[in-house]
């Protein structure tokens, strides 16, 4: 079952264009990696996937849902994590986590979502205090938790590790391959190789608005020659 | 409606912070204490005199009557002596109780006064401090002294009269010959026994305080919005509050109203401080205007509290709409400045000039300006401008209904992400904004 269909999508900023028609499928509880140098479209494709922007043409089917069409549907069915997101500094964890859940569900299935998030969080007793003195690690926490704790069936991670010291990132990274287990489908961004690496299924390379290259991490491997992602990225590009 | 309501709560949250109030509750705290010290010093020119008296005249008809105007003014005397020796008690008794002044009438006044010279009263003025309260403070004796003053000049007239030296006639007919009677034009109003300082002062409420606490509230609160906002950005928790399943016209409702009831609850505090400041300015306005219908019953309080909302929620369109163009906290900062130009305005041409006084082209501009119609509200209830007033208000309705209709589509638009397209950009108005 495709998870997300992406149909000769372009986006353009007045002359300026973003991404240059892409199409590739995710399939349901898959995760796949969208990687790509600086200004390549990444973000902007999760972006629009995300509904916070609009298609210039084409367009995305968040399981069979369309971003130009049912925006709302699909911001049921979606969970987004911006890169360098922040939560409102004013409340504590655990008053994030429940300003989050009361627009997914109610009663005993809110409080029961927010104790998933703080499991999540991991934050002890912290939880209790003021997001701005968390450190960008806890804050990290809170968003992941946030973000899979209304059990979303489409998670997208932007840079979800950028800025974070190794033992936060792989904690963040495990969390991830958890939310996969559970069966999410997952579509993220990174510049992290070794990352994409040990949490893709499948990946996407995407240059100056076009994807380059697409397959599974051992496939684009075998198909540049190369030992490691990082090398499939630098030839691909560079090609 | 649930979701409205979380988010109206999100952003009391957030906009309700010690940084925020701290400073609207200060100004009020200000305001009243202005207040109470321009009642304080209402209360201090009103006050009974406090004197000690060296009488070096006792037994002379002058200094009886001096005696009889203190007796009258129920003035408190601290201490009475009549022998040259009680002067130096007289100015320790004045300076122990913090009396207003020690009084020396001099051992020829009576006599001196028959002889058609100058009696002779020696004061000496107890000075608590340098500040204004303390030079105010001796007001009721001046007032005493001046009394004194006119009785006695009435007394040796009647006694001139009485020797045949003048023609009998009423002593204060000759001390002041001429009897004025104010009456001032207003509209087409005549005030009689008012004068036109007398209603300036009435109408101050309306010229200055109204238009000065919308000014602030909006000033303010336009400040407070549009960083919010410029934060909501910066941080992009906005990215995640428009990807949760609610509606983007929620989201938009949620700010407007959860931003209006701190604005009211701004100009509510405002509001009690400029209560206990009209309560010290009250005292001053001696004359009552209601008889010339300038006073505002409950309707008028009602029309003039929904002008001001409306006001408010003028303010937060315009706030909503330039916040979506705030990328960050700093751009947000300088993007408060519009609004406030908008509120000072009128604010400035109001406090200066009555709006139907002005050239057609001028009241024009103001009327465009939403925040002007509260302000100049009160005046135009007074006056009964009517057709102002309804069409005022129905001028911020529709404000009001664009400004939240421009903001909906922006937040469904990229613009809000992305800032202003490139059309737009390089256009005037993004070099005005100097947005990238």
């Amino acid at each position: 079952m495709d998870a997300l269909v992406v149909k000769d999508f372009h986006k353009s900023y007045g002359k300026h264009v973003g991404v240059d028609g892409i199409s590739f499928t995710v399939k349901h509880g898959e995760v796949f990696g969208l990687i790509g140098p600086n200004g390549a479209g990444k973000t902007t494709t999760l972006r629009v996937l995300s509904t916070l922007l609009s298609v210039s043409s084409g367009d995305m089917l968040v399981y069979g849902r369309s971003v130009v069409d049912e925006p709302k549907e699909v911001r049921k069915i979606i969970s987004y994590l911006p890169e360098d997101a922040g939560a409102y500094k004013h409340l504590s964890g655990r008053q994030y986590l429940e300003f989050i859940s009361k627009f997914f569900t109610t009663g005993d299935d809110r409080e029961r979502m927010v104790e998933r998030g703080m499991a999540i969080a991991d934050l002890g007793e912290r939880i209790d205090s003021k997001v701005d003195t968390y450190s960008k690690g806890m804050t990290r926490r809170l968003l992941i938790a946030r973000a899979i704790m209304t059990r979303p069936k489409f998670a997208i991670l932007d840079e979800v590790t950028s800025g974070l010291d190794v033992i936060n990132a792989a904690e963040i990274r495990n969390i991830i391959k958890d939310m996969a287990r559970e069966g999410v489908t997952i579509l993220l961004s990174s510049h992290n190789m070794f990352e994409v690496e040990y949490l893709c299924d499948r990946l996407a390379l995407i240059d100056e608005g076009r994807i380059v290259a697409e397959g599974t991490p051992e496939e684009l491997k075998r198909r540049y020659g190369a030992a490691n992602i990082e090398e499939v990225f630098t030839r691909a590009v560079a090609s | 409606m649930s979701h409205l309501f979380t988010l109206i709560k999100k952003e009391l949250r957030e906009l309700l912070t010690p940084a925020t109030v701290l400073p609207i509750v200060l100004l009020a705290l200000i305001f009243a204490s202005m207040g109470g010290l321009t009642g304080n010093l209402e209360e201090s020119v009103a006050a009974e005199p406090e004197v000690a008296i060296v009488n070096l005249d006792e037994g002379g008809n002058y200094s009886a009557l001096f005696m009889e105007v203190v007796q009258q003014a129920n003035a408190t005397v601290v201490l009475y002596g009549n022998q040259s020796d009680d002067v130096g008690d007289a100015v320790a008794a004045v300076k122990d109780n913090g009396s207003m002044a020690a009084l020396v009438i001099g051992p020829d006044h009576s006599s001196s006064i028959e002889k058609g010279e100058h009696g002779n009263i020696t004061v000496y003025w107890n000075m608590k401090g340098t500040g204004l309260m303390n030079s105010v403070s001796t007001a009721p004796v001046e007032l005493l002294l001046a009394v004194v003053e006119r009785e006695t000049t009435h007394a040796l007239i009647q006694s001139m009269i009485d020797d045949g030296q003048l023609d009998d006639r009423e002593p204060g007919n000759i001390t002041a010959p001429i009897s004025y009677s104010s009456n001032t034009l207003l509209g087409d109003m005549v005030m009689e026994d008012i004068r036109p300082e007398q209603v300036s002062s009435f109408m101050m409420t309306q010229n200055f305080l109204m238009p000065l606490l919308i000014m602030i509230v909006i000033v303010m609160l336009g400040g407070i919005i549009i960083s919010s906002m410029g934060q909501e950005k910066e941080n992009k928790t906005l990215e995640t509050l428009l990807t949760l399943p609610v509606n983007r016209t929620t989201i938009v409702s949620g700010k407007l109203l959860g931003s209006a009831i701190v604005g009211l609850l701004f100009a509510g505090i405002y509001m009690m401080g400029m209560s206990y400041y009209m309560d010290g300015l009250t005292a001053t306005a001696p004359v009552d205007m209601s008889e010339y219908g300038m006073e505002l019953g409950t309707l008028d309080l009602a029309i003039v509290g929904a002008m001001m909302v409306l006001a408010i929620l003028c303010a937060l369109g315009l706030c909503m709409i330039f916040g979506a163009f705030a990328k960050n906290y700093k751009v947000a900062q300088s993007l408060t400045i519009p609004i406030s130009f908008l509120a000072v305005i009128p604010f400035f041409v109001v406090m200066f000039a009555d709006f139907k006084s002005l050239p057609a082209l001028v009241q024009a501009v103001l009327f465009i300006i939403p925040f002007t119609h509260p302000m100049i509200a009160m005046d135009n209830l007074m006056m009964g401008h009517m057709g102002l007033i309804f069409s005022g208000m129905a001028y911020q309705a529709l404000f009001t209904l664009a400004t939240i209709m421009v903001t909906v589509r922006l937040y469904k638009s990229d613009i809000l992400l992305t800032g202003l397209g490139t059309t737009l950009r390089s256009g005037p108005l993004g070099k005005l904004l100097r947005l990238r």
